[in-house]
């Protein structure tokens, strides 16, 4: 049923960074209505060729066509112009401006400079509806949990009047409930007649969304599934260029001694909450829970980013209350945290330099850098998670998005901790890197460290933990061990149903 | 993070090779000797302030630092003082305003251009009513003289001025801290992204302490060496606006006020750039009244080349590859 010109049509799309051929003779259609995925592994090219269309940067060859015209964006306002809308991964509202301000930020309707309120609110609750966003369009933005915020920039672009609307791993941080919001609206729009181009690292995802799927591999178009092809091994292949069995390569642990134990431990950010667990060596445990149950926190709060307001831990038996994360480090723990740009990485700083930040003190000679041993690290990182990068000092600014979740990764297994707590570890990145992590988590807990890792993918809690906490609101709701665990179960007490006996 | 430095390095050179040709008597071994200790003046002071640059930090109080530890040495040796203790006593006291400047940015959490305003006027203000805004000299201390502005002949006519030893000296070791120490490291880290530093263990609010401990005390010692230089102290007058000098030597230097970086290399450049700005506008006869609009004018030109040089060669890379 597509129409004879497609809406969108990129022809032999070329692109070249410097060490990087990120784009190269890449072809790819769009119709009227049609809801697109692209997926590829990290680095493939998926977010650079989005950013073109939507007039962040530059191609360097090909031509983009439009209604089958030749069109050339040289800023994201002419893309809009066009039709084409970006929602980047990185929220660009203003948290302190409300719903209709945000929407129609910088294009008002006014009266001699003076903002027509009236008519604001009014066309931005059309738009705010259009989402499925059944709130007052004076509601503060900052006040919106992250999966909300994220429908307000999509009713922002289609107050633009956006005809293809191009999102960027979009569920990344969403909890369940927000992504299957997000579908429905994403399922409306497609009723509208406005294109979706989704980009996404959870095939599950884009199986039950997408009507057809391109796939990229190395910057170049490695094939195209339509919706009867679509299933999770065809596209692993595509991706991949091989099949990936034993996806989740569980063994049975014998878990050794506690490790770590928590006892009424209270985090500043949920105070009236006492937390009490255990970890043993060798087991890798699950935390489950709903985006902001206080997952986070708790991992910070262990982690000494922000000590804890009340309770005891011990370490081996030994008391420990760490009062910033280089004592927590210290005693042999590390966290990978969730916001690789903001808490993971020194964006600005080289591969090498970001793979060697917390193992630097451990090996320097009397504060003097140790290159050798910095080259080391960097290396066993680049080569045990497959980081792609032209080289070691490349700044991490210009890494694909999966790529820097590696070098963030790669930074803490680096110091060989005892206790490795990994926030949502695999967010990001692509199929074969995710087997590959828990291909090493597992190899970890062999090795007997014991692993506390937040997730908010359940098939992965599922997939991996010896057992698993369940939070919400900021306390522990409960404990599964392996043979209890669920979905039902995490769900019930994530929502806090208490489980029937 | 690359430290550019090619740009800024051509800049004294172009202005360097001007001013001798139409000139001759710049080149002179007397002008040159001028040159260089005034240049190694200027570059510890802008060494100082570079690293608290790198932390995303500013510090405007170095002038009224110098302004007060010129004229506390002074009155202190009128009040005969051993001139050992005296000189202890100063670097103490600028060590001391670092800690506290650093203390109330990080523990505190002012804002570093806020807590360095009040400080450029309370200091300046101290030393102003402690000395009762008299004017002093430096009579009958031969020796401190010659340690903090003797000369070391070289040739017959041309000497080099301590200051420039002691520039040497701090630059060596500051080049080393930034780039051969994980605390050097550690520095750059937490200027790019303060939050991620903390996330891998890194004491950041200790680090910017240090940073601000080492600007104060390098304005310290610029102190001592500016009032034996001078030969003679005005309280009201001594070090003002010089903390604008070292940080255009620093930004001109290449670091960024943005945090995250620079290098030691490029800011004594710079800080030499300025000094021969001065220079040559004596020297060709330009009226001084245009001094600093000149000055002005070269250090926005040098920014602005640095970045289109910077962007240049990006661009060459990216088209190499293709
Ligand atoms: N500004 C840049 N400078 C240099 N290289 C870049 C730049 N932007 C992207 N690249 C490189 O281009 C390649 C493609 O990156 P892109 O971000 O498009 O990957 P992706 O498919 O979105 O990956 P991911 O799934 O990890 O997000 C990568 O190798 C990346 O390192
Ligand atoms: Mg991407």
């Amino acid at each position: 049923m597509a129409p004879l010109t497609p809406l969108l049509r990129v022809h032999e799309l070329g692109k070249q960074f410097p060490g990087v051929r990120a784009l190269h003779n890449v072809n790819l259609t769009i119709a009227c209505g049609e809801v697109l995925a692209v997926i590829g592994e990290n680095g493939a090219g998926k977010s650079t060729l989005m950013k073109i269309l939507a007039g962040v940067q530059p191609a360097d060859t090909g031509e983009i066509f439009i209604d089958g015209e030749p069109i050339q964006f040289q800023s994201v306002r002419e893309a809009l112009a066009q039709g084409v809308a970006l929602i980047h991964q990185e929220l660009n509202l203003a948290a302190n401006l409300d719903l209709a301000a945000n929407i129609f930020l910088g294009r008002e309707p006014h009266q001699c400079g003076f903002i027509d309120q009236a008519k604001l609110h009014a066309e931005a609750a059309q738009h705010l509806k259009r989402v499925g966003l059944d709130l007052p369009s004076d509601t503060l933005v900052g006040d919106l949990p992250i999966g909300l915020q994220q429908l307000v920039e999509i009713a922002k672009a289609l107050s633009c009047e956006a005809r293809v609307l191009i999102m960027d791993e979009p569920t990344s941080s969403l909890s369940q409930h927000e992504t299957e919001t997000l579908f429905e609206v994403v399922r409306d729009l497609r009723a509208q007649g406005i294109s979706v181009i989704y980009i996404s690292h959870r095939l599950s995802e884009v199986k039950e969304l997408a009507d057809r799927v391109i796939v990229l591999r190395d910057g170049e178009n490695a094939g195209e599934l339509s919706r009867e092809e679509i299933n999770h091994d065809a596209m692993v292949r595509l991706m991949v260029g091989r099949d990936l069995s034993q996806f989740y390569d569980r063994k049975q642990h014998d878990p050794g001694d506690i490790v770590l134990e928590l006892e009424e431990v209270r985090t500043p950010e949920h105070p009236h909450c006492a937390i009490s667990m255990q970890l043993r060596a060798g087991e890798i445990v699950g935390l489950a829970g709903l985006v902001g149950s206080g997952r986070t926190e708790l991992l910070q709060t262990i982690f000494g980013v922000t000590p804890s307001v009340g309770g005891n831990m011990n370490l081996a038996g030994e008391p420990f209350a760490p009062q910033n994360p280089r004592e927590a480090i210290r005693a042999g723990l590390a966290l990978a945290p969730e916001d690789r740009k903001q808490h993971g990485l020194i964006l600005q700083m080289a591969v090498r330099e970001n793979a060697s930040l917390a193992s630097l003190g451990r090996d320097h000679k009397n504060g003097l850098l140790n290159f050798e041993a910095e080259e080391t690290v960097a290396t066993e990182a680049v080569e045990q998670l497959a980081i792609k990068t032209p080289s070691l000092d490349q700044a991490t600014v210009h890494l694909s998005g999966g790529n820097q979740q590696k070098v963030v990764l790669g930074k803490w297994l680096a110091l060989k901790p005892r206790v490795l707590l990994l926030d949502e570890p695999t967010r990001g990145i692509d199929v074969g890197a995710k087997r590959e992590m828990y291909r090493l988590m597992e190899q970890l807990a062999a090795d007997g460290v014991a692993i506390l890792f937040v997730s908010s993918e359940l098939e992965e809690v599922l997939g991996m933990a010896d057992r698993a906490f369940v939070m919400h609101e900021g306390r522990l709701a409960g404990e599964l061990p392996r043979d209890q665990l669920s979905e039902e179960a995490v769900m019930q007490l994530a929502t806090g149903t208490p489980l029937a006996a | 993070m690359k430290k550019n430095i090619l740009g800024i390095l051509g800049l004294l050179i172009a202005i360097f090779v001007i001013t001798a040709v139409l000139n001759p008597k710049f080149i002179s071994a007397y002008n040159m000797q001028n040159l260089v200790k005034w240049s190694s003046l200027y570059a510890i002071m802008g060494v100082g302030v570079a690293f608290v640059i790198i932390t995303g930090g500013i510090d405007l109080s170095i002038g009224s630092v110098i302004g007060l530890t010129a004229s506390l040495l002074a009155f202190t040796l009128s009040k005969n003082w051993d001139p050992a203790v005296a000189i202890c006593a100063m670097l103490g006291l600028s060590a001391l305003i670092g800690l506290v400047h650093g203390l109330l940015v990080t523990k505190a959490k002012l804002q570093p251009f806020v807590v360095t305003l009040c400080g450029l006027l309370i200091y300046r203000g101290m030393a102003r009513w402690v000395t009762d805004n008299q004017s002093m000299g430096f009579k009958g201390h031969d020796q401190l003289n010659e340690i903090f502005s003797g000369k070391i002949p070289i040739t017959d006519t041309f000497a080099l001025p301590m200051p420039f030893v002691f520039l040497v000296v701090i630059a060596v070791a500051a080049a080393l801290f930034l780039n051969r120490t994980i605390w050097g490291r550690y520095l750059l880290a937490l200027g790019n992204n303060e939050e991620g530093a903390r996330y891998s263990g890194i004491q950041t609010d200790n680090l910017k302490i240090a940073a601000y401990v080492i600007c104060s005390l390098l304005a310290g010692i610029s102190g001592l060496l500016f009032a034996f230089e001078l030969d003679s102290v005005q309280p009201a007058q001594t070090g003002e606006f010089y903390e604008l000098y070292a940080i255009a030597a620093a930004v001109l230097g290449g670091c960024s006020l943005r945090g995250g970086e620079g290098g030691i290399l490029g800011v004594i450049i710079a800080a030499a750039v300025i000094r021969l700005i001065y220079n040559s506008i004596n020297m060709l006869g330009i009226s001084t009244h245009l001094e600093y609009a000149i000055l002005g004018i070269v250090i926005l030109a040098g920014v602005v080349a640095d970045e289109l040089i910077k962007r240049y060669t990006a661009k060459r890379a990216a088209a190499k590859q293709r």
